[in-house]
């Protein structure tokens, strides 16, 4: 019998309720399941999210009976707020997390490099957002819960999986004992110690670094801005680094390497915080400032990936996929990634818009991203803790040089996380203009936001499906660009791409056609935007009526054209359904 | 192109200095001495194609 704990966990600022368990008994006799996720952390709440903006329902098996304890993932890239606006929950963040851009890594009390993220005037999002996890799993089940395709049931714990062809067989255990559930796609969403993993006896692969590292959550008044402080080689922590990040409620993480042969339990013992927190604030000049604990833990350095996110019938997405460095912010924020795209091919897979073969490219592309992103933050790893004596060498005579010497102290900076490019993916379209185009995303990136107007933005419009993006020019404000073209301004879609749409979209392909560039309807667009400044004509590098974009419903770049015809169109969405 | 290289007088001025340096920073600081130097050798000679070779040849016979 599972029983998770019923008291609400300690917080300093965090209230956390505690739902009912999901009881079998309660309930009636079930019907095979569609999706089944296990997990309810952002990587199983967005992919059930992702799902149902396709109509696809999904059973969500959370284990416990309240939400995340600790703050854990606590900084949002500008990319993750992309993907979250999607699912709808990035302006409650955005409303109550702490924006910022700026990094400043210390050594010997000076500073030596001030990482400055890029943020321009068409992006919506600031480059990072800090928010405990807990405000964004209760803003994530709230938007599950208004959702009629999802059922999120608390208290159960999944104890056993047996797949079979097509379908899969869930043991779940609960407050009253086990029952057992079918499903078609089972989604292992259960984290960095996925016992769905282990019970298949799945291995990652990749390196694990020696050494750990204390997350301690600490209520404190601070006089500094929401920046990322990086403290190397500090001379209470000899050898080791100490980060520091604001969090909203007047919360502060502080995160410090242990010294060697130090054990997680020791380094957890209230006194030893004390003293290591209170040497770090007297170091900062903030000695004897009271503060207060809030929650602590301890993690070590991991790059490891499966080589598969796919096994029969179970898919597996975020930490239970791989393990990343917390340096770079890369966990919950690779875990968005990966959970929109599953969410979007599998999706596809149970609408019977492609075959089951489709989620091999999730997989294929995933593992890749998971790839670049250890061979990346593998760098900052190899800085932050050195693996080997060589290493801290290398490490600490760039330290030593970079109080002086400018050329070494981009080796600072953290390689915060990014979204993969799928470059290679068979997704790309090969009967396009691609290489032709001199600016904009291309093949396999992700999209480019432009600001139309105040408050108004490109991707604001986008989701739901594959997106045609369909440039026209407007005979409105520019007529005097009309002639000198040889375009003709366009009231309508041409009726021979209207035909490739319709009979795509007779197959269940969920596909969006917006043209850009007026402010009148065009026909045969579901949408028009009016792009009087030519922002989004520029930033794509599309430069006549008729250019178009084809954005996959991850809203990557799947084809883009300098001048689309309809048999190109109709070779790549093709291309899409036979993959 | 004729690959410059140091002089006799200018080697052995080389000579001198790195072995004081070496004698100045102590034998604590000496190692990372030594790699701080190999990292502003490196930039000046703006050619990480060419340090790899200098690598693999002062690896040898060691």
């Amino acid at each position: 019998m599972h029983l998770p704990e019923k008291s609400p966990r300690p917080s300093i600022y965090y209230q956390y309720q505690v739902f009912d368990p999901w009881l079998a008994s309660q309930h009636g006799t079930q019907s095979r399941h569609v999706v089944t996720i296990v997990g309810a952390g952002p990587a199983g709440l967005v992919a059930a999210l992702e799902l149902a903006r396709f109509g696809v329902r999904s059973v969500v098996l959370n284990s416990e009976l309240q939400v995340s304890q600790g703050s854990r993932a606590i900084v949002f890239t500008r990319r993750s707020m992309e993907i979250l606006q999607q699912v709808g929950v990035a302006d409650r963040i955005l409303e109550n997390g702490l924006p910022w851009r700026f990094g400043n890594s210390y050594y010997r009390g000076q500073r030596v490099f001030r990482m400055e993220a890029p943020h321009d005037e068409d992006d919506r999002y600031p480059p990072m957002t800090n928010i405990q996890q807990q405000y964004l799993e209760e803003y994530l089940l709230q938007a599950c819960n208004a959702n009629p395709h999802i059922e999120v049931r608390w208290g159960n714990k999944v104890i056993g999986v047996e797949q079979h062809a097509q379908y899969a067989t869930v043991q779940v255990d609960t407050p009253e004992g086990p029952y057992t559930l079918e499903t078609q796609w089972l989604i292992a969403a259960d984290g960095g110690r996925s016992d769905i993993r282990s019970a298949m006896g799945l291995k990652l692969e990749g390196a694990s670094y020696e050494g750990f590292f204390v997350i301690a959550d600490i209520k404190i008044d601070l006089p500094y801005p929401t920046e990322r402080l990086a403290f190397f080689d500090p001379e209470w922590n000899r050898g080791n680094t100490i980060l520091m990040h604001r969090e909203p409620h007047g919360i502060w993480r502080i995160d410090y390497q242990l010294p060697p042969g130090e054990t997680p339990e020791q380094a957890l013992q209230p006194a030893s915080l004390k003293e290591r927190i209170n040497a770090q604030l007297a170091m900062i000049g903030h000695a004897g400032v009271p503060w207060e604990m809030d929650w602590s833990s301890v993690y070590s350095a991991r790059t490891l990936t499966l080589p598969d996110y796919q096994h029969g019938r179970t898919l597996f997405v975020g930490d239970a996929a791989h393990l990343l460095p917390i340096f770079g912010v890369r966990g919950a924020n690779t875990a968005f990634q990966d959970a929109q795209s599953l969410g979007w091919h599998l999706a596809m897979v149970c609408k019977g818009i492609t075959t089951d073969k489709f989620l091999q490219n999730f997989s294929t592309e995933r593992v890749t991203a998971a790839r670049e992103i250890i061979t990346e933050s593998g760098k900052s790893t190899r800085f932050m803790a050195p693996p080997s004596r060589g290493f801290r060498l290398l490490r600490d005579a760039v330290l030593s040089l970079s109080l002086t010497q400018a050329f070494v102290r981009p080796l600072y900076h953290w390689r915060t996380s990014r979204p993969h490019e799928y470059k290679h993916s068979v997704l790309n379209s090969r009967e396009d203009d691609n290489a032709f185009f001199e600016t904009g995303p291309s093949h396999g990136a992700p999209p480019q936001n432009v600001r139309l107007n105040d408050g108004n933005f490109l991707l604001d419009h986008l989701g739901g499906g594959f997106d045609l993006l369909y440039f026209v020019d407007d005979a409105s404000h520019s007529l005097k660009n009309t002639h000198a073209s040889g375009s003709t301004p366009l009231t309508s879609i041409p009726s021979e791409l209207q035909s490739v749409i319709g009979a795509f979209k007779s197959k269940g392909l969920p596909i969006q056609v917006i043209a850009i560039g007026t402010s009148k309807p065009v026909e045969g667009a579901d949408l028009h935007l009016d792009d009087r400044l030519g922002r989004v004509k520029s930033r794509y590098g599309v430069t006549k009526s008729g250019g178009a974009y084809l954005l996959r419903p991850d809203q990557h770049i799947c084809a883009r054209w300098q001048e689309l015809d309809a048999t190109r169109l109709h070779s790549t969405l093709q291309a899409v359904l036979d993959q | 192109m004729v690959k410059p290289e140091l002089n006799i007088a200018a080697l052995e001025n080389v000579y001198d200095s790195l072995a004081s340096a070496i004698d100045q920073a102590g034998p604590d600081k000496a190692e990372i001495f030594l790699v701080k130097l190999a990292l502003l050798n490196a930039n000046a000679l703006a050619d990480d194609a060419l340090f790899a070779n200098h690598v693999q040849t002062a690896l040898q016979d060691l």
